[in-house]
């Protein structure tokens, strides 16, 4: 774990790559293999951000062309008409409310594990490091039994409940790491000067613990707007579908319709937000989940 | 300072200990004694008949077939990912002199590379399935562009080629990952050993066979439980991408699509509870040998 986090700061603080003598003769194809992956990489991607502004009969006729006159109709379509509008509203909700609730009780049992000694508290931590190394796939049928019978079946705060409930255990176990190795006297200090257990954990530790919240909170969002398995057994309800969901949902139906170009758009408006994040902050998100896989 | 120690810690760690237990712990509890139960999900009326559900896991040749292809996946896709993975990365420090901290805009590439990690397996299932489409889709549209027309297949519907195609798409969406996990290695590698090795007049493949990959074990190793994990997943693009899903007569069928047809579909909740339990094994296997070699792999170094 500690080695988690040299990493990610090697990462995060590596330095602008220093440019010195290249042996040309080396150069060339070292550049060509790399550009060849580069565009095996996006011309799919590009492909596709293409096609959302075409007609069907372009797409259909002519894979290769770009647009005679770009089709914005196609996104308001895939926006309104599919619900994919819809969809990325609930994703949001749910998303949201499950990285806020995951967060919070991460980092609470993270602090609570690392910084006090008490009775079991090993029988804890283990209790969730364990729940990592098992497959989802394993829990799924019970799981939906539980949620069925709790009436949480199709609602936001079922899915939000969940979600969490399957990202807190690497959040603990991330963060409990990093609180260990703050030092203690900024906490000692909070105590003599009459703060109470919370304070010291919102006003004093929280803060300090910032960028270990920061690279595993990149990485749980990520997580959790990705997922698909989890909402496909416990969200039936089509109107509350989360974006993954429903894009797969259409990508069936739309099938038969052949609506080609509306689906092209909704799978363009899948991929922007995550575009949008990653150009603003790409550094952090490959620093936070390169160190998060490097446990 | 120690008032309130006990209410805190209470505060702490009892609203996140029931969210585990009644989502995450009961549930895989629960699945191991339901796959011993016939259960079709009528409450109260599961029977009780021992390994039989795993006697007929067995004889069910679609579950087999499903197995075939998790073990073909956990065996092809880490090792092709890792193979192009280490390639690139150790491309992009093989240009500048002393074998380290290369070429220029290897921060673009990097950037570029790693995009499709964070994208959704479902959207890129549903893009590469417009990739695969015989009629219109970028892949056959390009080998018609370049005179290829007699390459041209319809790529998800034949069973010979499905799971290959299958396997391209896990391949594409995760090498960037790696890259940029390797790259990281060798950073941290110190530049001397390079130096050392440019001095003793070692070319590149040999400095990567000697210096480079004996110093990044840790990172590889943890790339191949990664990719052996998401192998034996492969759900989502198996179940958005191919067809029937589980394509032509079972040639991407996987033990989640299974598992989740059984259940979900057909209602048999104890049998597919049985499929869980073998993945579980499955994946516990996978990271026992993992961390055994790894193990190995520290004293050597050492």
């Amino acid at each position: 774990m500690t080695v988690t986090r040299e990493r990610a700061a090697a990462v995060a603080a590596r330095p602008a790559p220093v440019r010195r003598g290249r042996r040309p003769g080396t150069a060339f194809p070292v550049h060509l293999a790399m550009l060849a992956w580069a565009v095996v990489t996006a011309l799919p991607l590009l492909w596709a951000v293409v096609s959302s502004f075409k007609t069907d009969d372009e797409i259909l006729n002519e894979p290769w062309s770009l647009p005679a006159t770009p089709q914005f109709d196609n996104w308001s379509r895939a926006w309104t008409q599919a619900s994919i509008g819809r969809y990325f509203l609930n994703s949001v909700v749910v998303v949201g409310g499950a990285l806020v609730l995951t967060m919070l009780l991460g980092s609470l049992v993270a602090y609570a594990l690392a910084r006090y000694e008490f009775r079991g508290n090993r029988f804890i931590y283990y209790t969730f490091v364990a729940a990592m190394f098992f497959p989802v796939f394993l829990a799924l049928v019970p799981l939906f039994f539980v949620v069925q019978q709790l009436g949480l079946l199709g609602t936001y705060h079922g899915l939000i409940l969940v979600y969490a409930a399957y990202a807190v255990p690497f959040t603990v176990f991330f963060l409990h790491a990093f609180f260990r190795t703050l030092p203690g006297e900024v906490a000692e200090a909070a105590f003599i000067d009459g703060c109470s257990h919370g304070g010291v954990f919102f006003r004093v530790m929280l803060p300090m613990a910032r960028p270990g919240l920061v690279a595993v909170g990149i990485f749980n969002f990520l997580g959790l707007w990705n997922q698909y398995l989890l909402p496909l057994v416990l969200n039936p309800d089509p109107d509350r579908y989360v974006l993954a969901q429903g894009l797969a949902a259409l990508s069936v139906s739309q099938g038969y319709r052949s609506d080609w170009s509306g689906l092209f758009a909704g799978l363009t408006i899948a991929m922007l937000p995550v575009l949008v994040a990653y150009v603003a902050f790409q550094r952090h998100i490959r620093a936070g989940m390169t160190a998060g896989a490097v446990k | 300072m120690r008032h309130g120690r006990w209410r805190f810690l209470a505060g702490a760690l009892v609203p996140a200990l029931v969210l585990h237990a009644v989502f995450v712990l009961s549930p895989y509890a629960q699945a191991f004694y339901l796959s011993l139960t016939d259960w079709t999900g009528v409450a109260g009326e599961a029977r009780f008949v021992g390994a039989g559900n795993y006697a007929r896991l067995g004889g069910d040749s679609l579950f087999l077939h499903a197995v075939r292809n998790n073990a073909v996946m956990l065996v092809v896709v880490p090792l092709v990912t890792i193979g192009i993975g280490l390639f690139l990365a150790s491309m992009m420090h093989l240009g500048g002199r002393g074998g380290r901290r290369g070429i220029a805009g290897s921060g673009a590439y990097q950037i570029v590379y790693f995009f499709p990690q964070l994208l959704s397996l479902v959207v890129i299932a549903v893009l590469w399935g417009f990739v695969y489409n015989p009629n219109n889709g970028l892949l056959n549209g390009a080998l018609r562009s370049v005179g290829l027309e007699g390459l041209t297949r319809s790529w998800l519907a034949s069973p010979s080629l499905a799971l290959i195609a299958v396997m391209a798409v896990l391949v594409w969406s995760s090498v960037g990952f790696y890259v940029v996990l390797f790259s990281a290695a060798i950073d941290s590698i110190p530049r001397e050993l390079f130096e050392a090795a440019l001095l003793d007049g070692a070319g590149g493949w040999a400095t990567f066979r000697t210096v480079t990959f004996p110093l990044m074990r840790e990172s590889v190793h943890v790339a191949f439980v990664y990719l052996g994990i998401a192998a034996l997943d492969a759900f989502a693009v198996v179940q958005v991408m191919t067809v029937g899903p589980g394509g032509p007569d079972g040639a991407t069928e996987v033990i989640g699509l299974s598992l989740y047809r059984n259940a979900f579909q057909y209602g048999k909740f104890g049998y597919a509870s049985a499929m869980g339990v073998a993945l579980f094994f499955a994946t516990l296997t996978l990271a026992v040998l993992a961390l055994r070699s790894g193990r190995k792999e520290r004293l050597e170094l050492a």
